[in-house]
Order: structure tokens, then C-alpha cells, then sequence
């Protein structure tokens, strides 16, 4: 494929996809050793009611009100998970569970009391996004790149996708010691001054923010598969944190990557005539990597099997 | 220096709070209705080795959580070293429940003997070579600086306890604080431990251990401390561990076999 053709068409996609998957992988991997990794389900629901809100209050689809609201409704949400789990004392799926259906309910309920069927809100919008339209129509091939004009035209997903992997990034590596030490060992990193109720937090609000640029860019379906798949696929490719980091990346890059490619042209060389949802063939081959790896990884067996040593 | 809670009310502690390394003044803990921990005074002797003694469920380890800022008390005062415990932290080590954690966590027996180093290394700091070394040391001293390339969900019981206590040894604290070290640990592994801890003894340090095997507690520790949500005793073995305060700490859960056996061993 030529530049003229790849870079106004699927440059942009690609790299909001492949951004996406990254972002949501690097706090995943956390999750997944919290055994919180279904919060990321969790935001992506709850954003619902918070999109809403932001719809009702201002009057139109725009995106930064709806993003705050997103936000705001995943704020909402962590802090009553937090408060269901001690108040009730009970465990942390089960809070979540009754939590982000409850306000995934409200949402529901909101957009159907309330006049918005004139407006561009549905369901299958917020669960598939819609990646395939992120299209860069004022570049003709690679040297738009450098082109002011044309990079004026991009779409506005991609710098907010590329600045939310910034933040994450840049989170996970400043945090990084306090968040691996309490993640194996919650007690024994207070004893050393770790705040590890707002450094657990603050990283679920990482993650907020990750689902909600996400959500925003791609839909929900990318969300909770790339919070889960690639850390949990990375986990059985090796016994060491840091590299299980480097392997999650790598596996978010080949989803996005592949995912995208066979949802435009795999039907095609199947002999169909349509491209199908580049979000849902990306979440499928986060889920086949998942399995491959389950199967083939070197470090799938649950340790605990005492060594012979 | 032996307290019954019988005469409670009256502190008849000889050390004061300033040169006590962990002194504890009316903490009451509490999980939900009823108090793990109520209205608890220990004043730990310095450059002792204190065994944290009691039945199950009677708030040893709830005690020492406490104590270390991990659960919030509902109310008293903790000092360490005569100033507030944020202010010493660095000189505290602390030994969790082996059980406390998931070992099958992606890390090397290396990387959670240098966590012990993190208040040194500070958010960003580089693993340099002496801390390589160090935290090396410290695995040789309790017998596993073969397993340094490990994965932790590898080893055995015994194993990941000594791991866990080459951490607390990377902290280079004056004051190491132990829940159940010996708990489900190899012959091997308790007599390496008790080693180590003896030789922290000789070199000034105070160690305070959440203990359960009360045939031990004559052999390794100098001190006890006797609970049952509230403290029964306080003091010197000879003083504090007697037939009479066991009774009073376990009730009727202690068979008066081993009661008798207890109290001809202690003469």
C-alpha cells in the first residue's frame, strides 16, 4: 500500500489504536496482580451515567464535557466500590459487580427519561467506538507528517490518545517502586511510609483516565480487553515484573496492529465483501494471543509447587 | 516489672517511654463490634528479644499492624525510640505473615531482599552495585544466597520466611518486629532463623516476635508479653511466662498438661 493511500486512511487509526491498547495494558498489569482488573470493565460502564450528566447539563455532544463527565462518573464509581468494600466488608468483585451495574442502570435510566433521541448517543457506538472513521483526510502521504497544515486536520482523538499514554507512562515510571513493593506486599510497604491506599488510588484513577481516552477513541470492547489480555498473557511469557511490563507492550502493539489489519482486509482475503469492527478483531486477537500463550507460555504454571530443592 | 491485669491501673513499668524502642500506651483496635486489641500498654525493653504470646484470635498480630501504622487504631499512642513513628521509621523492620502475600508474584528472591533498601533508594534511585552486595550479604546470612535468581512462588516455606527476613536485615533497623516467623517453617529453617535473630540480639537490636509454640519461648526469647485482647503480662520469662499467667492469657484452652509441663520446664 502506498503512503498516499496508508497514511490518510489507516496511519491515524493504527496509531489511536495501538496507543489505546498500550495505555490500558500499563496500568493492566497492576490490576491483574491486584486482582482488580476488573475494574476497567467496571469504568467502562460506569462512564455511561457520567457522559449523560455532561449531555443533559451542556446541551450537546462535545467532547470535553462529556470526557469530564466520564471522568467524573469514574471517580464516583471507584470511590463506592472503595466504600461498598469496607462499609459492607465484603470482596472487591462483588463491590464492583453491584456498583457499576447499578450505575450502568442509572444511565440507561437517565437516557431514556430524558430527551436525547434526537442525538447521536447509543449503545453500540459506546461498545464498538469507532476506529475505522478516525480518518486523516487533509494528508496525501508521508510528507503531511511535516506539514502544519495538514497536521492541523488530524483527528483531535489522537493527540488526546498520545498525550493519555504520556501520563500513564510517565505515572507508571515515577511510581514504579512504590507500586511494585506494595502490589506483592501491601503491610510491609506501609511500614517503609508508603501511602498505599492513595497510591492504590491513584492508580485506579490512571486507569480511569486510560479507559476514558479509550472510550472515547475506540469503545469499551478494546477497554476491558487490553486491561486484561496483554498483562496476562505477558505474565506467562516470564517471572519477572519488568519484563512482564515490556511483553504486555508488545502484545498491545501486536492486537492493535494485527487486529486492525485483519478487520480491514481479512474478510476481503476470505473472500467477503465487508471489513469488519477493527475494535472487535482487536480485542479477538488480544484474546488469541491470551490463549497462545496459555498454552505455549514458558511460565503458566501456578508456582506454589514447592521446587525439589 | 510483672503486670497482671488483676493490678492493672497502676504502671509499674521501670523503662520509660523515651528509651523504650516500641512503647505502646491505650491502643484499642478494633475490625468491626468487638475489639481485637482493647486498651493495651507494652513498654519493650531495649536490646531484648520479646515474644508477643497468646491464644488464636487474641490480637498478637493485630497488635503488632498496630503498633507499625499497617490497621488504625481506634485509639492510644505508639512511640518508637521516644518520638512518633512516622519520624522513626527507618529504624523499624518489619517480618509480615509469611501467608500475608501472594508468592506467586512475578519477582526474583534478589528483587524482594533489595525492597528492603527502597527507603534508601527513594522513588527513582538506581540498584548500584553496593546495594547489589548488600542485599547479597544479607541473603548469606540466612542461608540463600543460592536462591538469589529464584522466582519466590519456587521455594518452600521455610525458604520465602528466610527471604523475608534477609528484607528485614537490607533495612539495617535498631527495632525488628516479627509476626509468627516460625510459623509452618522447616527444622532447619527455625534454627537458622533463631540464629539470626540471636546475633541481631548481640549487636544491640531489639527484636520483638508475634510466637505460638509455647515450648520454645523459655529457649529463644528473654522477654514476654502475654495477651488476650487486653495484656495479661509484661516482663522478664522468669516473671512474666508462669503457669498462672498462661492460665490467665489461654482460660480453659490450654490443657493443665501443658501448663504443668510449662512450668517444669521453667524450674
Amino acid at each position: 500500500m502506498s503512503g498516499e493511500e496508508f497514511v490518510p486512511l489507516s496511519l491515524t487509526p493504527l496509531l489511536i489504536g495501538t496507543f489505546a491498547a498500550i495505555a490500558c495494558a500499563l496500568p493492566g498489569n497492576f490490576l491483574v496482580l491486584r486482582k482488580q482488573a476488573l475494574i476497567g470493565d467496571a469504568i467502562s460502564h460506569v462512564v455511561l451515567p457520567g457522559i449523560v450528566v455532561a449531555f443533559l447539563l451542556t446541551g450537546a455532544i462535545s467532547t470535553w464535557p462529556m470526557m469530564l463527565g466520564a471522568a467524573g462518573a469514574s471517580v464516583v464509581a471507584v470511590v463506592m466500590i472503595e466504600a461498598v468494600r469496607r462499609l459492607g466488608q465484603i470482596e472487591p468483585g462483588a463491590a464492583m459487580g453491584v456498583v457499576f451495574t447499578t450505575m450502568f442502570a442509572a444511565g440507561v435510566l437517565l437516557l431514556e427519561q430524558t430527551d436525547t433521541s434526537t442525538v447521536h448517543l447509543d449503545v453500540e457506538h459506546a461498545l464498538y467506538g469507532n476506529l475505522e472513521s478516525l480518518i486523516w483526510l487533509d494528508a496525501t502521504g508521508w510528507s503531511s507528517l511535516f506539514d502544519p497544515e495538514a497536521l492541523a486536520g488530524l483527528p483531535p482523538e489522537l493527540p488526546r490518545i498520545a498525550l493519555t499514554l504520556l501520563v500513564v507512562s510517565l505515572f507508571m515510571w515515577l511510581f514504579w517502586r512504590p507500586l511494585k513493593i506494595s502490589t506483592f506486599d501491601e503491610g510491609f510497604a506501609r511500614t517503609i511510609g508508603v501511602r498505599t491506599g492513595a497510591l492504590g488510588f491513584a492508580l485506579v484513577i490512571i486507569a480511569a483516565i486510560a479507559a476514558v481516552a479509550a472510550f472515547d477513541a475506540v469503545g469499551s470492547i478494546i477497554v476491558i480487553a487490553m486491561f486484561i489480555c496483554p498483562p496476562a498473557a505477558a505474565r506467562m511469557m516470564t517471572n519477572r515484573l519488568e519484563t512482564q511490563i515490556t511483553w504486555s507492550v508488545v502484545f498491545a502493539i501486536v492486537s492493535a496492529v494485527s487486529g486492525y489489519v485483519l478487520a480491514g482486509y481479512g474478510p476481503l482475503w476470505l473472500g467477503a465483501a465487508d471489513a469488519v469492527s477493527a475494535a472487535g478483531m482487536i480485542a479477538t486477537m488480544s484474546g488469541l494471543i491470551l490463549a497462545c500463550t496459555a498454552i505455549w507460555g514458558p511460565c503458566r504454571t501456578r508456582a506454589g509447587a514447592p521446587s525439589t530443592a | 516489672m510483672l503486670e497482671l491485669a488483676a493490678n492493672q491501673g497502676v504502671s509499674v513499668a521501670e523503662i520509660g517511654i523515651e528509651s523504650s524502642p516500641l512503647a505502646i500506651r491505650g491502643l484499642t483496635v478494633s475490625y468491626g463490634q468487638k475489639p481485637a486489641v482493647f486498651s493495651v500498654d507494652m513498654t519493650v525493653e531495649p536490646g531484648a528479644m520479646t515474644a508477643i504470646i497468646g491464644p488464636n484470635g487474641a490480637g498478637k498480630s493485630t497488635l503488632l499492624k498496630a503498633a507499625l501504622g499497617i490497621v488504625s487504631p481506634l485509639s492510644g499512642q505508639v512511640s518508637v525510640f521516644g518520638e512518633p513513628l512516622e519520624k522513626q521509621r527507618a529504624r523499624i523492620a518489619y517480618v509480615p505473615q509469611r501467608a500475608s502475600v501472594d508468592w506467586d508474584f512475578p519477582t526474583r528472591v534478589i528483587d524482594v531482599v533489595l525492597m528492603g533498601l527502597s527507603r534508601e533508594l527513594g522513588l527513582l534511585g538506581r540498584v548500584r552495585a553496593r546495594h547489589m552486595s548488600r542485599a547479597m550479604d544479607c541473603l548469606n546470612r540466612v542461608g540463600m544466597r543460592d536462591f538469589a535468581d529464584r522466582q519466590i512462588g519456587q521455594l518452600s516455606g521455610g525458604q520465602q520466611q528466610r527471604v523475608f527476613l534477609a528484607r528485614a536485615l537490607a533495612q539495617d533497623a535498631d527495632l525488628y518486629l516479627l509476626d509468627e516467623p516460625f510459623a509452618g517453617v522447616d527444622a532447619a529453617t527455625e534454627k537458622a532463623i533463631i540464629a539470626v535473630l540471636k546475633s541481631l540480639k548481640e549487636a544491640g537490636k531489639t527484636v520483638v516476635a508475634v510466637h505460638h509454640d509455647l515450648a520454645t519461648v523459655t529457649d529463644y526469647f528473654d522477654h514476654v508479653f502475654l495477651i488476650n485482647t487486653r495484656k495479661v503480662a509484661e516482663g522478664p520469662v522468669a516473671e512474666a511466662f508462669t503457669a498462672e499467667t498462661l492460665q490467665s492469657a489461654y482460660g480453659g484452652r490450654l490443657a493443665t498438661a501443658q501448663i504443668d509441663q510449662i512450668s517444669r520446664a521453667l524450674g
